[in-house]
């Protein structure tokens, strides 16, 4: 190029400008128009995917519940519990609370009541103490009633407003922001110091979730596996004209409604359905002791392993499709037997369609929620189902979006290392 | 998957040992669907063979159940069957109702991610886009992110931007749902595209062809039998959703899923086979409709049938 220009031989278009400039610039064009193209997909997933879910991201770690109170009707948004904000500002963690601290809650309490808020900041209070938001509504009730000493005053309405306990909870809780969601999230709390401890044996249950839908997630994807090696094995050395009727087996499961699925294993696996019934028909079991196989953590892997068969033969099957069949042959005039030609020759080749498969299946799976909260009972639920519980049950929403932000990195870790691996665009249905 | 003339009796033995496991998996796939359809059609409301089914006595046998699909939320069920019962089945019928809700919800999920999708697998497949991995990951993601998170992030979402209010009826789970359906969209789309010659639509421009001439007369034809598969996809994913129709879905809006969701909750009746029954034969129909398009995709591109 320098040179051409030393000659002032510029290479230059038809018109005169020169040809590397024009080319960027066409290529600049192209570029535009393919991206201008993508660009209402991803603006519409961006406004109803990834929004929404930042939304709920931010949700776990923000709370307004004692912060701020916004009128239903009008929205207007009226701060709350200022006073007592402005003594924990001014007394350090560990302070005994003092007749000024009960005299700055004795006057939000009037706040609330007038708000009509009470209910709010105590459900707050509630989710990190529970049995705190009855004493706040009850507090507030009388709110205006209340005459110094206003310490002796409010313990004489309940004695637990001297807790401690309660105190450290209302000082996280006048800021906004908070990592305690994530704390409960994985049986952490809290205590009087603001030492991060454990919750008593008897409330850790989101760490074992956490830890049992790992589990059932890992022997899904081995069941998967095993069914699923040998049918797609089958399926990739037959003639194609068998192969293809026999992938409509594969393929119609997987078009079929999960609900269908799911409720056609409910009266399979039911104690007075039909597989209970042709054992006791076939007298290898007697009327009296039934298997229970659903409602528990058998049904849910029964159904779910049935279910995400189809994600698993099918990145097996194109994978083995393609492997030369010379290879094992040859293995064999060479003197292994089948099981070492197998071994040795053929499994290895298989290895990225298992990758692709496992991890597929495992993603799907740590995420599931319809099968186990149909046939999982109270031991086969996953973490999906705790999150949908606080979420409609419980009303603790800030736990549920700290509950589904861990669920969501995992999945995402996972996503990431399937997209390093194996490419999402070898990702094939059918 | 010929038994090669060398194999000693041991090999011999674990070949058809494998058939027959291989067979068995085959069964754990297709029973659990399959069995559903003779239950259906029980007298009596069990969810097991009875004595008379399994004797294929006919008294063994009826269409109660399909019929009370018809009759269930209807004002009138016992009226005479005329013009007026067609009428309050069409109006009142829970699941009449839940079907009409499913398949207006479905058509225009699925318009709008088949016409997104559409155009961004176009892009995507072009040589030249940039940052093309991760756009693509971000528009897979809805696929692989677990639905309860989505339907919580759109609960929190559509109840902020109050879109209830927005008066257009099906809003929030028409836009939830077309995410949902659109990485089907963009994996079958972008899959015809890997294909496609790109020399065809440099020869339409050299005779002359503006871009939407060459797109729709060109590149449209050959990559329809794609779009159509995902357009099917789409479909399916939005009629059988069931969490953020749950979650975000207004009271009226009662779709399939959704009462089968109930139902199954609440009290199972056979009822649910019926409708069981009926969704396997549309996804049987569905089946055989995408087979034979993404035949003939190959056979449009002069690929072998595989």
């Amino acid at each position: 190029m320098t040179d051409a220009s030393a000659n002032g031989q510029l290479l230059t278009t038809a018109d005169g400008k020169p040809l590397k400039r024009a080319l960027a610039k066409a290529q600049a064009h192209a570029k535009r128009r393919a991206f201008f193209l993508v660009l209402p997909l991803l603006a519409f997933i961006l406004i109803t995917f990834v929004m929404p879910i930042g939304q709920m991201l931010h949700k776990s770690f923000y709370n307004e519940g004692f912060t701020v109170n916004e009128d239903i009707g009008s929205g207007v948004r009226t701060p709350i519990m200022t006073n007592l904000k402005t003594w924990f500002d001014a007394n350090p963690l560990g302070t005994e609370p003092d007749e000024a601290a009960y005299a700055a809650l004795a006057a939000d309490l009037v706040v609330l009541k007038d708000l009509r808020a009470a209910g709010q900041a105590g459900t707050r209070i509630n989710y990190e103490k529970s049995g705190s938001r009855s004493m706040f509504t009850k507090a507030a009730r009388g709110a205006e009633k209340l005459k110094p000493p206003f310490k002796e005053a409010i313990i004489k309405l309940d004695k637990d407003w001297a807790d401690p306990e309660l105190w450290r909870v209302m000082r996280d809780a006048t800021s906004a922001y908070t990592a305690n969601f994530y704390l409960a999230a994985i049986d952490r709390t809290k205590d009087v110091n603001g030492n991060i401890v454990n919750v008593e044996e008897a409330r850790q249950v989101y760490v074992k979730l956490f830890w049992r839908t790992l589990k059932l997630s890992i022997m899904i994807t081995l069941m998967t596996f095993i069914l699923a090696y040998p049918i797609a094995h089958l399926l990739a050395t037959l003639p194609l004209r068998y192969s293809n009727l026999l992938m409509i087996l594969v393929l119609l499961p997987f078009w079929t409604s999960l609900l269908v699925r799911t409720t056609s294993w409910m009266i399979l696996l039911q104690s007075q359905g039909v597989v209970n019934d042709a054992l006791v028909g076939m007298g290898l079991l007697g009327d009296e002791n039934r298997l229970q196989m659903m409602y528990n953590q058998m049904g849910t892997m029964v159904a779910m392993t049935h279910i995400l068969l189809p994600f698993m033969v099918l990145p097996l099957y194109s994978v083995m499709r393609p492997i030369n069949p010379s290879y094992v042959r040859a293995a064999r005039s060479l003197g292994a037997t089948s099981w070492t030609a197998f071994r040795r020759i053929y499994f290895p080749q298989t290895a990225p369609g298992i990758g692709a498969g496992a991890l597929l299946v495992f993603i799907l799976a740590v995420g599931y929620y319809i099968t186990p909260a149909l046939v999982g009972g109270a031991d086969g639920q996953l973490i999906s189902n705790l999150i949908a519980f606080h979420m409609q049950k419980s009303l603790n929403w800030s736990l549920a979006a700290a509950l589904a932000a861990i669920l969501l990195g995992c999945v995402m870790v996972l996503y990431w290392l399937y997209d390093r691996l194996i490419g999402i665009d070898n990702l094939k249905l059918g | 998957m010929a038994l090669p003339s060398y194999a000693d009796p041991l090999e011999k033995a674990w070949h058809y040992a494998y058939l027959v496991i291989c067979g068995l998996i085959f069964l754990f796939l297709i029973a659990p669907i399959l069995v559903v359809i003779p239950l259906s059609f029980n007298a009596e409301p069990y969810f097991t063979f009875t004595d008379k089914m399994l004797a294929f006595d006919a008294e063994g046998y009826s269409t109660r159940w399909y019929d009370l699909l018809l009759t269930f939320g209807m004002l009138a069920p016992d009226a005479p069957r005329d013009t007026s019962w067609w009428a309050d089945a069409w109006e009142n019928a829970a699941w009449i109702n839940a079907a009409k809700n499913s398949v207006i919800i479905g058509f225009f999920s699925t318009i709008l991610a088949t016409g997104l999708g559409t155009v961004a697998a176009l892009g995507l497949s072009r040589p030249e886009m940039p940052a093309r991995r991760v756009i693509m990951a971000i528009l897979i993601s809805p696929m692989i992110v677990p639905i309860i998170i989505v339907a919580t992030g759109l609960f929190f979402f559509y109840s902020a931007i109050s879109i209830q209010d927005w008066g257009i009826p099906y809003l929030g789970v028409v836009l939830a749902h077309a995410t949902l359906g659109i990485p089907f969209v963009i994996i079958t789309v972008t899959a015809t595209l890997v294909g496609f010659d790109h020399s065809l639509t440099r020869a339409a421009a050299s005779m002359g062809a503006d871009p939407v001439t060459t797109f729709r007369r060109v590149q449209m034809p050959l990559i329809l039998p794609g779009v159509i598969s995902g357009a099917l996809f789409a479909f399916v994913t939005s009629f059988d959703e069931v969490v953020v129709v749950l979650f975000v879905g207004g009271l009226d809006e009662q779709t399939i899923p959704r009462q089968m969701w109930n139902g199954i909750r609440e009290q199972i009746s056979p009822a649910i086979l019926s409708v069981a029954t009926i969704l396997v034969l549309i996804s049987i129909a569905l089946l055989a409709t995408v087979e034979l398009l993404r035949r003939r995709s190959e056979r449009l591109r002069g690929m072998s049938p595989s």
